[in-house]
C-alpha cells in the first residue's frame, strides 16, 4: 500500500516543509514540497538524509535504564512502564524535597515546547530553557532593544533584495532551503553580495566581494560604515527622520571612528569601506545588512549585533521590500493562531530562574528562553539554589555549552538526569534513563504557527508507524506528568486530539492540511505602511539607536570600542562554523552524512602552518585553557592568520553511536564558558588555543 | 549519449551533495559507492576574489560505453528506446571490468552485494513521467533534466541579459 503525506522535516530545526512518500509501511521517498514557493521539491543533503536517519540500527530503540556509572555504558532495557513509573518516583521525592524549581528542562525550541513549559509550570518550576540563547541570545536582545520585538519577529526578503552584506553570514552551507533559493533567485537578478569573514566559505565562493576581516572586529568596521554614511548623508533621510531616535546622539558617537581608523583595527582598506557604504547606499532601500543567525561570538555581540540592524534602518530597508521584515502573525490577516497548553492557569511561582534571567543580575537575556551556560554554574554553586534533576530534551549540553569538562562536573551533582532524544546522544550515554523519541517521519506533531509576510499554519504528520519502541515528546511529557499529579494540564489522548485542541476556534481543522501541507490566512504579502504604521513595541514607538531598553539596565547605547584582544606567539583564535551536511552536534553518526564528513579538521593559515612545521592532513595537537585534543590539520591560505577553524559538533563521546565516536575534536570542550552579559549569548569565539605538531 | 541531457548550472551550484545522498538513499545504497557525486575543487583566489568549481559527475551515457564493450556477462546494457546506459544487477558477477574500463569512474562498488552499481538516469522514474532524484531534489534547483536545447538555453538567456544594454541603465 502506497501512502503520500505532507509533512516538517526536522534533520534541523528549519523544518522545512516535505512530502513524504511510503509503501508498504516503509518510507522511500522525501521531497521538498511541491507547493511551497523556495521548497518545489528541494531538499538540504541533512532532508536527503532522512530515510537514513530512520532505519539507522544506532538509534535509541527503546527506553532504558542506567545499570552502572554515568556515562558507562551499561543499560537495561526496559519497558515505557518501568521508565515512567522510575522517572515519576524520583521526581516526585526530588520535588517533594527540594521543590519543583529543583526540575530543569532544557530543549531546542520545537512545536512541542507549549507542551515542555507547561511541564514545569504545573510543577511550578521556572526553570525551562532552549537552545536559543546559545545560538543567538544576543541577536533577541538586540532586537528587542531597537525594535521591542524579538529576533523571531523579524525575517529577510532575500527575493528581492539588491545587494546583501554578510557577517560570517554562511547561508550557503548552513542551508536552510528557502534562504537559500531565494537568495540564489537575487543573484540571478543581479543583486550583488558582500561577504565578510576570516574564512573563506562556500557563501564566499558566490560574494562579489569577500573581505577577510580580523576576527572579532565586525563592529569597527560598522562604525566606520555609519561614519561614512552619516558624514556623507547616504542615509534616507525621510525614513530615519520619521523611524529612528538617538541619531543625533549616534553622529556624535562615531565621529571619531574613521574608515582610517577601522582599517587599523580590520585589516580592510579605508577606501574599500567608503566604497561599500556608497555602494550599498546606492541600491536602498532595497538592501539587506544580515544581522546573523548564530550570534554568539564575542562579548560585545550585542552591540555587533544592534551595529548591523542600525545599518538596516538607516538605508530605510526595515519593512520593506528586498530588505527586513517584521513577521505577520494570524491577527493581521484578521484569523486566530493555533491554541498553546501554555494557555491554562498554573500555580504562581515564586522563585527567579536559575540563570537568573529578567532579575537586576542578568536583566536584558529573554527569560522565555534563558541562558544554558548558566547551568553549569548554577548547579555546582547551587546559585540561586540547588538544582537536582535535568530533562535534556533534544538537547546537547556536553556538545553546546562551552568547557564540557565543567558541564560534566556539574552534571554529577544532579540527582537525575533524563534525555528524551532519537540520537545515542553524549547526553544520552550521560543519562539515568533514556527514552526515545519517534523521529519526525513517526509522528504528528503540534501544529507550527509560520509567522511572516503571509501568515500560515503547517502540520508534521505522521507517515509511518514508529519502527522501534518509540513515543512522541508531547506524550512522554503527559506520561510523566500523569505520574507526578499534573495530569490534568494535559487535556489530550494521543497527538491528533492535541492538534484538534489547537485547532480549536481558528476555522481551519486536520483535513485542511491535506491538499497542501498548510493553510494560509491570506493571499497577499503584509507590509505594514513604512511612512506611517510601523507596529514597534519599543517604549518611543521608534528604531531606538538611544535604548531605553538598555539604558534603564545600566548599560550604554553606545559604547566606545574596545580593540580585541590579538594572539600572542603560537596562540590562535578559535573559531567554529558549520557545513551543509551536518546539524550541529545531532548528525555526526548519520551513514550517509557520515560519510561525506566524517570529522572536522583545523583549517590553519599556510604560513602559520609553515612556521610551525605543519602540513595538510598532518595529526596535530589543540589546546586551550580548558581542553585539548588531537586533530588533523588543513592548511589554507583560505584563513586569516590569526585564526584556526574547526566544525562544530564533532568529537563524540557516546560509545554506541560508533561511526561518531572520538572522530575529530569538540569545539565545546576547548572553549571557555564566558558570555555577552549584556545579550545573552555564550562568546564562542573568545578562545586563544596553540596548535602544535602531535 | 542518451537521448537525455542532464544539465548542471554550476552558477547556482553550491555543492552541499544533497544530489548524491538523494541517490543513494532513493537506490538504497550502502556507505561506500557514491553514482552521482559532487567534486568540490577550489576553493582559491582568482583576481582577488575566493572562487570554486564544483563539478557534478553522475555517467555520461556514453554514444559508444566502455563499461559496456567490457563487460563479460552482458549486465551492463545500453537501452535501446533512449540509449540509457544501465546495470541489469541479475547478471552482474561483480568482476569489476566495467569499473576498470569506464575513463571516468562512472561505475561503482557494492561491497554490500558484490556488484556494480551506476547512474541509470533513474529509469524507473523517468519511465513513470519522473525526473531522476538527484535533479528532483537538487538544493538549487541547478541541475535539470530534459532536452538538450532547453539546458543550452538557461546559459543563452543569462548571457544575453548580462549583454544587454537594458541592464546597463
Amino acid at each position: 500500500m502506497e501512502n503520500s503525506v505532507f509533512s516538517l522535516c526536522f534533520m534541523c530545526s528549519i523544518r522545512c516543509p516535505i512530502k513524504v512518500l511510503a509503501k508498504d509501511g516503509q518510507v522511500r521517498w522525501i521531497e521538498g514540497n511541491p507547493h511551497v514557493p523556495g521548497m518545489e521539491g528541494s531538499l538540504c543533503p541533512r532532508g536527503a538524509a532522512g530515510i537514513n536517519m530512520l532505519y539507522d540500527h544506532e538509534r535509541l530503540q527503546s527506553p532504558m535504564i542506567r545499570e552502572g556509572e554515568r556515562g558507562a555504558g551499561k543499560w537495561r532495557k526496559v519497558s515505557w512502564d518501568e521508565a515512567l513509573d522510575y522517572i515519576g518516583e524520583k521526581l516526585q521525592a526530588i520535588i517533594d524535597k527540594h521543590g519543583g524549581h529543583s526540575v530543569v528542562l532544557g530543549e531546542r525550541t520545537q512545536l512541542a515546547t507549549h507542551v515542555s513549559k507547561t511541564f514545569l509550570k504545573a510543577i511550578k518550576s521556572p526553570n525551562h530553557f532552549t537552545h536559543d540563547a546559545l545560538c543567538k541570545g544576543s541577536v533577541n536582545t538586540a532586537c528587542r532593544s531597537l525594535f521591542g520585538l524579538t529576533d523571531g519577529q523579524v525575517g529577510i526578503d532575500y527575493k528581492n533584495t539588491k545587494h546583501i552584506v554578510l557577517y560570517g553570514r554562511n547561508i550557503f552551507e548552513a542551508v536552510s532551503v528557502k534562504e537559500v533559493n531565494n537568495l540564489m533567485s537575487a543573484l540571478e537578478n543581479g543583486a550583488k553580495l558582500t561577504y565578510i569573514d576570516p574564512r573563506v566559505t562556500v557563501t564566499a565562493t558566490k560574494a562579489q566581494r569577500y573581505w577577510m576581516i580580523r576576527p572579532g572586529t565586525d563592529l569597527a568596521l560598522n562604525y566606520a560604515l555609519i561614519h561614512v554614511i552619516l558624514k556623507e548623508r547616504l542615509y534616507d533621510a525621510a525614513y530615519v527622520d520619521r523611524w529612528v531616535h538617538g541619531l543625533s546622539e549616534l553622529q556624535d558617537f562615531v565621529r571619531h571612528y574613521t574608515p582610517e581608523w577601522a582599517a587599523e583595527e580590520t585589516g580592510i582598506a579605508a577606501d574599500e569601506i567608503v566604497t561599500l557604504a556608497r555602494e550599498v547606499s546606492r541600491d536602498k532601500p532595497s538592501v539587506v545588512f544580515h544581522y546573523g543567525y548564530r550570534g554568539a561570538s564575542y562579548t560585545n555581540e550585542i552591540y555587533q549585533r544592534r551595529s548591523i540592524l542600525m545599518l538596516n534602518a538607516l538605508m530605510g530597508s526595515i519593512e520593506n521590500k528586498g530588505g527586513l521584515f517584521f513577521k505577520k502573525g494570524p491577527g493581521e490577516a484578521g484569523g486566530k493562531a493555533a491554541r498553546k497548553l501554555v494557555e491554562q492557569k498554573f500555580p504562581k511561582i515564586d522563585v527567579p530562574r536559575f540563570d537568573k534571567a529578567g532579575t537586576p543580575d542578568l536583566p536584558l537575556p529573554d527569560p522565555n528562553h534563558g541562558v544554558p551556560q548558566i547551568l553549569p554554574h548554577a548547579i555546582l554553586n547551587e546559585d540561586p539554589y540547588p538544582l537536582k534533576a535535568l530533562i535534556a530534551f533534544r538537547f546537547e549540553p556536553l556538545g553546546s555549552i562551552p568547557d564540557t569538562s565543567l558541564t560534566l562536573k556539574a552534571l554529577d551533582k544532579l540527582d537525575l538526569i533524563v534525555t528524551i532524544d532519537i540520537n545515542h546522544s553524549d547526553i544520552a550515554s550521560y543519562s539515568d534513563v533514556v527514552l526515545p523519541e519517534s523521529s519526525y517521519l513517526e509522528r504528528t506533531d503540534c501544529i507550527q504557527q509560520a509567522n511572516g509576510l503571509k501568515p500560515q499554519m503547517f502540520l508534521r504528520r505522521q507517515a509511518v508507524a514508529p519502527r522501534y519502541d518509540t513515543r512522541e515528546g508531547a506524550m512522554i511529557l503527559k506520561q510523566i506528568g500523569e505520574r507526578i499529579g499534573i495530569g490534568k494540564y494535559f487535556p489530550y489522548k494521543n497527538m491528533d486530539d492535541l492538534v484538534a485542541w489547537q485547532l480549536e476556534g481558528t476555522g481551519f481543522n486536520m483535513e485542511d492540511f491535506n491538499a497542501k501541507g498548510f493553510v494560509a490566512y491570506g493571499k497577499n504579502q503584509i507590509f505594514w505602511d513604512r511612512n506611517d504604521g510601523l507596529k514597534l513595541k519599543s517604549p518611543s514607538g521608534k528604531i531606538e539607536f538611544k535604548s531605553s531598553l538598555l539604558e534603564e539596565a545600566g548599560f550604554k547605547s553606545f559604547p566606545e570600542y574596545e580593540p580585541v584582544k590579538r594572539p600572542n606567539g603560537s596562540e590562535f583564535r578559535l573559531v567554529t562554523g558549520r557545513v551543509a551536511l551536518h546539524t550541529h552536534v545531532s548528525t555526526q553518526n548519520n551513514p550517509y552524512l557520515n560519510e561525506i564528513v566524517p570529522e572536522n579538521v583545523l583549517w590553519i593559515n599556510s604560513g602559520k602552518a609553515a612556521e610551525l612545521g605543519i602540513k595538510t592532513g598532518d595529526v596535530v595537537a589543540v589546546a586551550s585553557g580548558r581542553g585539548k585534543g588531537t586533530i588533523k590539520a588543513f592548511a589554507t591560505d583560505l584563513i586569516h592568520p590569526e585564526t584556526v577553524f574547526m566544525l562544530h559538533g564533532f568529537g563524540h563521546q557516546a560509545k554506541a553511536a560508533t561511526r561518531s565516536f572520538n572522530k575529530g575534536v569538540s569545539d565545546s570542550l576547548l572553549q571557555e564558558n564566558v558570555m555577552d552579559k549584556i545579550g545573552g549569548s555564550p562568546a564562542l569565539h573568545e578562545t586563544f588555543v596553540t596548535v602544535n605538531p602531535a | 549519449m542518451s537521448n537525455y541531457y542532464l544539465f548542471q548550472d554550476s552558477k547556482k551550484c553550491i555543492g552541499c551533495h544533497t544530489c548524491t545522498i538523494q541517490c543513494k538513499s532513493n537506490k538504497n545504497l550502502p556507505v561506500g559507492p557514491r553514482i552521482s557525486q559532487i567534486i568540490t575543487v577550489g576553493p582559491k583566489f582568482v583576481g582577488g576574489l575566493p572562487k570554486a568549481s564544483y563539478i557534478f559527475m553522475p555517467c555520461f551515457h556514453c554514444q559508444d560505453p566502455w563499461c559496456v564493450a567490457a563487460c563479460p556477462t552482458g549486465a551492463m546494457q545500453k537501452r535501446v528506446k533512449d540509449g540509457i546506459v544501465f546495470v541489469e544487477s541479475e547478471r552482474c558477477v561483480g568482476c569489476k571490468a566495467c569499473i576498470t574500463a569506464c575513463p571516468w569512474g562512472a561505475p561503482q562498488w557494492n561491497l554490500e552485494t558484490g556488484k556494480a552499481v551506476k547512474c541509470d538516469y533513474c529509469m524507473d522514474r523517468i519511465d513513470q513521467g519522473l525526473k531522476p532524484a538527484c535533479v528532483t531534489v537538487c538544493t538549487t534547483h541547478c541541475l535539470s533534466f530534459g532536452k538538450v536545447e532547453d539546458a543550452t538555453q538557461i546559459r543563452r538567456e543569462r548571457h544575453a541579459r548580462a549583454v544587454a544594454a537594458l541592464d546597463q541603465v
